[in-house]
């Protein structure tokens, strides 16, 4: 096990690097001199060659790659053009925002999605099924952002209940829960439908295996049969998916975060876009890479705990 | 079974597919109100009233006026037209480089751990946050739009092709082909390019339906085409602040996204289901 952990973490090391060297090639094509950006356009030309010199920008591509990374692995991924802060803090003070968000919409995402597959599998060509596929069809759909705004105007706008955006400071409190609600509904909308498809697909293919017929045919009960033998044999796919939407939903909500306000990663990274941070910009992406390769290294050694039959070798 | 019985069979289950033909339906409304938008439209998209503006659902614009007075209806319906042309010329866009990956690394085994490689790296990047990417170094613009979304297309494009092209290349018709002394580039062209069709046609149809959305999600975020272009994502940002006296200025350009994307995943669900094809993605 321990063999194989260290082996897939090895694996991943020349895809970061890819990863890493596409990042500072792209955000050095983006228009816009990030030197005047930070010493303003008043500063004459002198002063704009201290500050090139200063940041390392006058160095050959190559070099400048090279320090970045070797920065990069002992943690520093340099300050933030604008506020001037570490990237690194930049992102501690946005990722909890986004881990939570993430977390409770997948949630919410698994618990109904799972619900929804097994229920129309095991009633197939019901009417439930009929009619769940076709709202699941419809989630995968919907814009999220039409999603998004008509939560906010139904439930914020229209009743009052809850607050159109932003997020509190406290650690855990009952207000955070109410500022929490809207945007993880709206986030689980696009894994929610899924889940449920997927599910449903898997299940209709275990629940024809012959040790399901077994199951039965041991007089076991329907319940037991479903939850125990099937749901356990179908997970694997969904769980699959549900860690690789999981880490691409933790690299930041992009338009969730936008229209509720949450100060979360996707926020940071389209600020950092439009304002030409190429630190923040950089950061971002290569945590998000690493936080990708260990969520699906996670999602691989859950493997073996819902499936006994899996080894790594 | 022959092709031409295999065709017939798959149209006759795609006719069976009720759910298909609505989407059928649904996507042969908007293409030709698209197309015909100009005919359609009852007022200028452009045409600013002010003292219309504001205005619910009435006899006079059937779907309200925005915040300039401009007729929404008329305004979805060129929009239309912008949000169709995202979603066929990226998809095209895509699968034309991704396709011509695939095929080389699927047919060539050397270029195979090179080219696969690089999509992984392509894949490892959030599709939305690439298409940001893209779009913040060409800049804001209907064409760059096209260009970002397809790019995000490319790998999974690349590792379709390439999966079919590994089991069409082992086809004894393949080795009839490369036997009879034809080129490698005859062979992939004439013989496995064409076996390759069912599963790209399902792939791409259900991608249309996702360019569609990336595209209207790009031009919602401020980053793709510009106002006042009447483009569904432009005009739904642009109601965001009329949510509490003016929701239809948002929820109509929505609704219209939701119609047409929904069309293209029945018509793709019925595709496949009519095709039997399995969209599995070799990993490499």
């Amino acid at each position: 096990m321990l063999h194989y952990i260290l082996r897939r973490l090895f694996a991943t090391i020349p895809v970061l690097f890819g990863v890493s060297l596409l990042v500072f090639t792209m955000v050095r094509l983006i228009p816009g001199d990030p030197v005047v950006i930070l010493a303003g356009m008043e500063v004459s030309q002198d002063e704009l060659a201290k500050v090139r010199h200063e940041l390392g920008l006058d160095r050959p591509f190559h070099i400048q790659y090279f320090s970045y990374v070797e920065r990069a692995l002992k943690g520093d991924m340099g300050r933030s053009i604008h506020s001037k802060k570490p990237v690194w803090d930049e992102i501690k003070d946005r990722f909890p925002a986004t881990l939570e968000l993430t977390t409770v919409s997948i949630m919410i995402a698994a618990f109904f999605g799972i619900i929804v597959g097994v229920i129309s599998a095991v009633k197939q060509y019901s009417i439930f099924d009929h009619m769940s596929m076709v709202g699941a069809l419809a989630g995968i759909s919907m814009p999220i952002f039409l999603l998004g705004l008509l939560f906010m105007w139904f439930f914020s706008l229209f009743l009052g209940w809850l607050p159109t955006g932003g997020r509190p400071d406290c650690f855990w409190c009952w207000d955070k829960l109410r500022y929490l609600i809207l945007p993880s509904l709206t986030l689980s909308g696009t894994s929610l439908p899924m889940i449920a498809r997927l599910t449903r697909s898997t299940m209709l293919e275990v629940i024809r295996q012959e040790y399901i017929t077994t199951a039965r045919a041991k007089g076991l009960a329907e319940r037991w049969v479903i939850f125990k033998h099937a749901l356990r044999n179908a997970l694997i796919p969904v769980v699959t998916y549900m860690g690789l939407q999981y880490a691409i939903l933790l690299g930041g909500a992009v338009v969730t975060e936008q229209i509720f306000s949450w100060p979360g990663m996707g926020r940071l990274m389209v600020e950092a876009i439009r304002s030409r941070d190429y630190p923040v910009i950089q950061g971002c992406v290569l945590f998000m890479a690493f936080i990708s390769v260990i969520t699906n290294l996670l999602v691989d050694i859950l493997y073996g705990i819902i499936d006994p039959k899996i080894h790594y070798e | 079974m022959s092709k031409k019985s295999y065709l017939r069979m798959s149209i006759r289950r795609f006719q069976r597919h009720r759910l298909a033909m609505v989407g059928l339906v649904l996507l042969f409304v908007f293409v030709v109100s698209a197309i015909l938008a100009p005919f359609l439209a009852p007022y200028d998209p452009r045409k600013q009233a002010f003292m219309e503006r504001l205005k619910g659902p009435t006899s006079k614009h059937y779907l309200g006026t925005d915040q300039f007075g401009r007729d929404i209806l008329s305004r979805i319906l060129h929009g239309g037209r912008l949000s169709m042309v995202v979603g066929f010329i990226s998809v095209a866009f895509g699968l034309l480089l991704g396709g011509f990956l695939g095929l080389l690394a699927g047919y060539f085994r050397r270029l195979d751990n090179l080219i696969m490689r690089l999509m992984d790296v392509l894949l490892s990047f959030p599709s939305i946050l690439l298409a940001i990417g893209v779009v913040t170094i060409l800049g804001p613009g209907l064409i760059n739009v096209m260009i970002a979304v397809g790019i995000r297309s490319i790998p999974s494009y690349a590792r379709i092709v390439r999966s079919t092209v590994l089991v069409v290349k082992k086809m004894p018709y393949t080795e009839a082909s490369i036997a009879m002394g034809a080129s490698s580039w005859r062979t992939m062209i004439s013989t496995i390019l064409p076996n390759s069709f069912p599963p790209i046609l399902v792939y791409s149809t259900l991608e249309i339906a996702n360019a569609i959305l990336l595209g209207a999600i790009l031009s919602y975020l401020g980053l793709g085409v510009q106002p006042p272009t009447a483009e569904w994502g432009v005009m739904v940002s642009e109601g965001r602040g009329w949510l509490r006296d003016a929701p239809h200025i948002s929820i109509f350009p929505g609704l219209a996204i939701f119609c047409v994307s929904m069309g293209f995943n029945l018509v793709g669900d019925g595709l496949r289901d009519s095709l039997d094809v399995r969209l599995k993605e070799s990993g490499s």
